[in-house]
């Protein structure tokens, strides 16, 4: 080919880069939204405050916006994402460090379309996907229950995200291909309870952001696939559809006393991520709770248990002839408080086989609850039970498992166990 | 027959290996420092060190230790040569009963063996699973404190809010 052509074809190559590059920073150009003073807190009406207060809690706002032993809203906790580490921000209205100098409408915009005050794109770790159907007036409330907090002056950790992730424009690309807002339109078949439910779970509540499989551009999967289960600080959220794999029945009275006191007594506590969340709940308005167990509820209507609750195996001579040394363990370090007419056996505790870790597709939930161990998730005075994680090493853990599942399990027998519990170990508190 | 390492010392016993290591400490090895409170893992007072790491001794196999070293607070001084962080509890008068006293210091032991500069958060977390029924946690805390001190550290304050 000439020298002219060679030349025709660069420039022509060189002149479409650069239009895709104005096109990509047009659609990724946001404005900053100007700096305010911070709102005098007396000027919110109490009731707003309130209202916003409740509604914070039913979001669970501070697991994200609140290290361990960190003050609350001040940020600093570290989501872990495949991409990297991303840090909840200070929301509280401290104006240098924290969003006191946004105004209604930068809170607005962050809420709804995931874009900061300065105009940059929000990590969806941040669910603007799920904050973007929050009715005007509940984020109305939120600004204002989060601008009467205590400004603290706090500076979360820098991100730490594989190359060129750190590059937020790039963020508006994952918006055209995953961000597709739309309204929670009520359904008129369905009860006042019910609506309510569902508006708070998939909006503030986000409940599918743990409880739904994830793609590999960490986009949450709808449709068939939404609460088909997924990953959450290390720990597995099962599927809370028509896959549960609980072993007797989520009714709306077992998942409000759930949602209110962390504990079923016909299934478990709740453990890991989930503990704050019941702890966030026990203290939102009693109302809009059992709105969300009347739709989760509806949610698991078609679950197994939901149909006939099964009943529950108990393989004691086999399992301890498949896994003598998990036996031993268990009869160790176990039994005194799980073994059926154990002291831990009062006050509603649910027996072992009850527990819906021993059923769940993988492993994970029995190995952390045992590494872990729980802590009473909403007051003081709960469930309990001491962490393992020192004193038995993976392959201890692992033979508890697989006795446990050989003894009460009622799915396929889990691979791979020591290799999980290495992995369970690095991950979640 | 099972072999421990128990505070340097090798031992032989006789046991079923689902035998809490507690039971054997105090009735087999006559190492009565560590206690047994509720035997449910729920207080604290049976706490020992099992490589360095502080674990309820009530709720370990025996069998489970295998070639892990295991500390109990004989090993860390004795009535005529306390060790610093029994010297710290002294000088703090930390204890009231004192049943809760050896499981408190092991655990203060094994904190301080991880780091001796904790924060407040870490140290209280740290002293969280073990219960003193007599209310002394002000001065228990404070013997951690001096312990860190003892050993060229100290406990991190927290920072102070702003407003």
């Amino acid at each position: 080919m000439s020298r002219p052509g060679i030349r025709r074809i660069l420039v022509i190559a060189v002149v479409l880069l650069g239009l895709c590059g104005i096109a990509f920073a047009a659609i990724a150009y946001r404005p900053a939204i100007a700096r305010v003073t911070r709102p005098d807190p007396r000027q919110f009406d109490p009731a707003l405050v309130a209202r916003g207060g409740n509604l914070a809690r039913l979001g669970n706002c501070v697991s994200c916006h609140q290290a361990a032993g960190g003050r609350p809203y001040a940020g600093g906790y570290p989501i872990k994402t495949p991409f990297g580490t991303i840090y909840g921000s200070n929301i509280t209205p401290d104006a240098a460090t924290g969003i006191g100098s946004w105004s209604p409408a930068a809170f607005r915009r962050a809420m709804r379309e995931g874009v900061g005050r300065d105009g940059s794109h929000l990590y969806p770790a941040f669910p603007y996907t799920h904050y973007a159907g929050v009715a005007d007036g509940d984020v109305d409330a939120l600004y204002a229950f989060l601008m009467t907090r205590p400004a603290l002056r706090a500076v979360p950790p820098a991100n730490r995200m594989i190359p060129p992730l750190g590059f937020r424009p790039l963020l508006a690309g994952w918006k055209l291909l995953f961000f597709h807002p739309q309204p929670v339109v009520a359904d008129p078949r369905q009860s006042a309870a019910w609506n309510r439910g569902r508006y708070i779970g998939e909006t503030l509540a986000h409940c599918t952001a743990c409880h739904s499989p994830r793609g590999l551009l960490q986009q949450e999967k709808r449709g068939d696939q939404a609460y088909d289960g997924g990953w959450s600080g290390g720990w597995y959220a099962p599927p809370i559809n028509a896959h549960s794999p609980a072993v007797r029945a989520w009714t709306v009275e077992r998942l409000d006393a759930y949602f209110r006191t962390g504990l079923s007594t016909a299934h478990a506590a709740a453990a890991g991520p989930m503990g704050p969340v019941t702890y966030n709940l026990a203290r939102a308005a009693p109302a809009d709770v059992r709105a969300l167990a009347t739709y989760y509820a509806w949610q698991m209507r078609a679950a197994p248990a939901a149909r006939a609750e099964p009943r529950l195996p108990d393989r004691r001579a086999l399992a301890s002839q498949r896994h003598p040394e998990g036996a031993r363990l268990y009869a160790g370090a176990c039994a005194v408080c799980h073994e059926p007419g154990a002291a831990m056996m009062v006050a509603g505790r649910p027996a072992l086989p009850l527990g819906t870790p021993l059923h769940e597709a993988n492993p994970r939930d029995t190995i952390q609850v045992i590494l872990k161990g729980l802590k009473p998730p909403v007051a003081p005075r709960g469930p309990y039970m001491p962490a393992f994680a020192d004193a038995l090493d993976d392959r201890q853990v692992a033979e508890v498992v697989a006795y446990l599942q050989a003894r009460h399990g009622t799915g396929p027998a889990w691979p791979d166990l020591e290799k999980d519990v290495a992995a369970a170990r690095k991950e979640g508190e | 027959m099972i072999d421990l390492t128990v505070n340097g010392a090798t031992a032989r016993v006789d046991v079923d290996p689902a035998t809490p290591l507690l039971y054997v400490l105090r009735d087999d090895l006559r190492l009565h420092a560590a206690k047994f409170g509720c035997g449910l893992g729920q207080c604290g007072a049976c706490t020992v060190l099992v490589d360095d790491r502080p674990v309820f001794a009530c709720l370990l196999p025996v069998g489970a230790v295998g070639t892990r070293t295991v500390t109990t607070v004989e090993g860390l001084g004795t009535a005529a040569a306390p060790g610093d962080v029994q010297r710290a509890f002294l000088h703090e008068q930390a204890a009231q009963c004192g049943y809760c006293i050896p499981g408190m210091i092991a655990r203060a032991e094994g904190l301080l063996r991880k780091t001796v500069t904790p924060t407040e958060t870490e140290l209280r977390s740290a002293m969280a699973p073990s219960l003193c029924r007599c209310g002394t946690h002000m001065r228990i805390l404070r013997a951690v404190r001096r312990a860190a001190v003892m050993r060229g550290g100290g406990v991190v304050e927290p920072a102070e809010p702003v407003t």
